[in-house]
């Protein structure tokens, strides 16, 4: 175990990191404009000591590899657009906010997701079965920017029960309408994958083993149908977590949560060089950590590919 | 005292081609610690057969007729009350061992839950018993072997766990389907023997699903020939095979390659000669043809069985469905075999 995390992190992780932040680092750069470009009547002289500063003043080479060594010591270096503030300060506030906002998001979505596709493959067919597959449909195609306004409207101006926007620390109410929309695309998702998958095993000569032992249904779902029907969904969970905590681009920006979400967009738009890398090197991370913690789950799963 | 009583058993499938009628008109009877053998081609309703008794047919199938066995009509029980006699008093082996395990978990956790279910054993009682069982089947190293899992076993030894599995609860009735068909004939051989010494036992009653005539031969009491979903011989195993009454059932035993035989005989394997079939496939269940199912492939066919022959006694505890006289059939084993 300790050897094939080690292997992760060394041979895998940080060659991927290092390509990664190659790319990034190049191709922001290539982008037209530039961090200080709509700061006009800056006189040349205060340019160049700001430039000296963000270490623009140098050749494209040596910034990069000021950048790395600044990196290797996980400094992300300070922010082009928050003057005041570098990267790790920024990102460090807004981690817990995304964090929190997606693990309530990432857990309800688990929950009802498992639930509905278990049942509607329970009933293969029927109305629940049909139900299930139509609001998992309309899920998936609904775009987040017509969903939040119309939760909005609904219950932030019409029915005056939940706020339309703001985080206030994250209190109960302010959380309700944004998980909702964060929630449904990967409710809807991990329902029909589950579904399927479901299905399949059920039709398993295991299973038909597991009935002529006189088992009872609820047993045979629990203990022998649930594990080998969730691996499909297990390995959509690691891309999931991740896009559900940092992909939240919409909702930080339409509910005006400050989380990474809203760092990123303001990032990009800024070309604040050192935040976009920052963020792209947090979201690689995760990614990463994420999938191999899905390969060890794997292992949990299954016992014929348990690492040894 | 009969322990089985099968009457008129069909059933039928609801496809989106139409209806299929895998088996029609079943019906035979079981004595306790008899065995019979049911053989037939694939698809010839021999598994679902198997499966109706079990109440475990395909959401798309009904089982119709009456499977009485301890005076209770099994097709109409309810989920529940199947659910005591299953794995408890009837139990069931499979075709291949590769996949009627549960991947996911380990032997021992699928034999002892057997037993905490039916016999309200704790979990220390059901694993001694469970590794009882293991050594009844020759398990060796039981006790460690428990905590693997089926792909930590072989094709030979998943089959004496499918196999112990059926027996924890030492069941009256026992359903082998196919149960020596994925594996190697070495180990074919003991676990048939295996059977038959669990059979004397345990006193168990078994219903062998096969395709091979000589495995029935050595294990069966009585056989039942099938061929589309009908039954075209029954009787003592003795009789059907030494002095076959049907031509299915004959074309059958013809086929079965012989390497004990002179080279000159009909039926012996010569280098560079040809293995003598049946010519022609199974009727397509979904259009079978009117009159006798067996007609287009039969060699002693005649106009009489464009109507449905009925399975009728023709001597001492046999049956059969053909409208020829037997001493009409043509005799393929004869020196130089009249193959027409």
């Amino acid at each position: 175990m300790l050897r094939f995390i080690l292997r992760r992190i060394f041979l895998e992780a940080i060659p991927t990191l290092l390509v990664l932040v190659t790319v990034t680092f190049f191709l922001i750069r290539l982008a037209p404009g530039g961090p200080f470009s709509s700061e006009m009547n800056v006189p040349p002289e205060v340019k160049a000591a700001i430039e000296a500063k963000y270490r623009m003043d140098q050749s494209l080479s040596m910034q990069y590899l000021s950048y790395l060594a600044d990196l290797a010591q996980g400094d992300l270096g300070p922010s082009f657009k928050y003057k005041d503030f570098t990267v790790n300060e920024l990102v460090n506030k807004a981690v817990p906010v995304s964090f929190k906002l997606g693990i309530v998001a990432f857990i309800i979505a688990l929950i009802f997701g498992v639930g509905a596709g278990v049942a509607a493959a329970l009933k293969q067919n029927s109305w629940i079965d049909y139900s299930v597959m139509g609001v998992a449909m309309v899920g998936v195609v609904l775009p987040n920017f017509v969903l939040a306004p119309m939760l909005a409207l609904v219950f932030a101006v019409w029915l005056k029960v939940l706020p339309a926007g703001g985080w206030e620390g994250g209190q109960f109410t302010f959380m309700i309408l944004p998980v909702a929309v964060l929630c449904k695309h990967y409710i809807s998702v991990i329902a029909r994958i589950t579904r399927g998958s479901m299905i399949e095993v059920l039709g398993s000569p295991f299973i038909r083993t597991a009935r002529a032992k006189g088992l009872p249904m609820h047993y045979i779902l629990r203990r022998h149908a649930l594990k080998p029907a969730l691996l499909p969904v297990v390995s959509y969970l690691g891309p999931a977590f991740v896009g559900i905590i940092t992909g939240s681009v919409v909702v930080e920006t339409f509910f005006g949560i400050p989380g990474i979400g809203q760092l990123f967009i303001n990032g990009a738009l800024n070309r604040d060089y050192s935040m976009v890398l920052g963020l792209t090197i947090l979201i690689g991370t995760l990614m990463i950590t994420f999938n191999a913690i899905v390969d060890i789950l794997y292992g949990f799963i299954d016992p014929r590919i348990r690492i040894k | 005292m009969n322990l089985l009583a099968v009457s008129k058993l069909n059933v039928r499938f609801q496809t989106p081609e139409g209806e299929v009628a895998a088996v029609s008109d079943l019906s035979f009877t079981l004595a306790s610690g008899a065995s019979i053998g049911i053989v037939g081609e694939s698809g010839s309703g021999k598994t679902q057969t198997a499966y109706a008794l079990m109440g475990l047919l395909a959401k798309n199938g009904r089982a119709s007729g009456e499977v009485i066995y301890d005076s209770v009509n099994l097709l109409t029980l309810s989920e529940a009350e199947l659910n005591r006699r299953r794995g408890a008093e009837i139990a069931m082996i499979y075709q291949d061992p590769m996949t009627s395990l549960n991947p996911y978990l380990t032997v021992g956790d699928q034999l002892t839950e057997v037993l905490q279910f039916h016999k309200a054993m704790d979990k220390r009682a059901a694993f001694a018993e469970s590794v009882r069982m293991l050594d009844a089947v020759r398990i060796a190293d039981a006790t460690k072997r428990m905590s693997l899992y089926p792909h930590e076993f072989s094709g030979g030894m998943r089959q004496r766990v499918v196999i112990a599995m059926a027996l924890l609860c030492r069941p009256k009735l026992l359903i082998a389907d196919e149960p020596t068909t994925a594996l190697d004939v070495t180990v074919q051989a003991q676990i048939l023997a295996l059977l038959q010494d669990l059979r004397r036992e345990f006193s168990t009653s078994i219903i062998l699903i096969t395709h091979d005539l000589g495995v029935v031969a050595g294990v069966c009491d009585s056989v039942l020939v099938m061929y589309a979903g009908r039954v075209m011989e029954y009787g003592d195993a003795q009789n059907v095979f030494h002095d076959a009454a049907h031509p299915y059932t004959r074309g059958l035993l013809h086929a079965v390659p012989r390497l004990d035989r002179a080279h000159a005989d009909a039926g012996a394997i010569a280098v560079g000669s040809r293995l003598n079939t049946i010519p022609g496939n199974p009727p397509n269940l979904l259009a079978l043809p009117s009159g006798c199912p067996f007609v287009p492939r039969c060699i002693d066919r005649s106009s009489a069985c464009l109507t449905t022959p009925k399975l009728e006694d023709f001597a001492q505890g046999r049956q059969r469905a053909c409208h020829r006289l037997v001493n009409e059939l043509t005799d393929l084993d004869a020196p130089h075999g009249t193959t027409k």
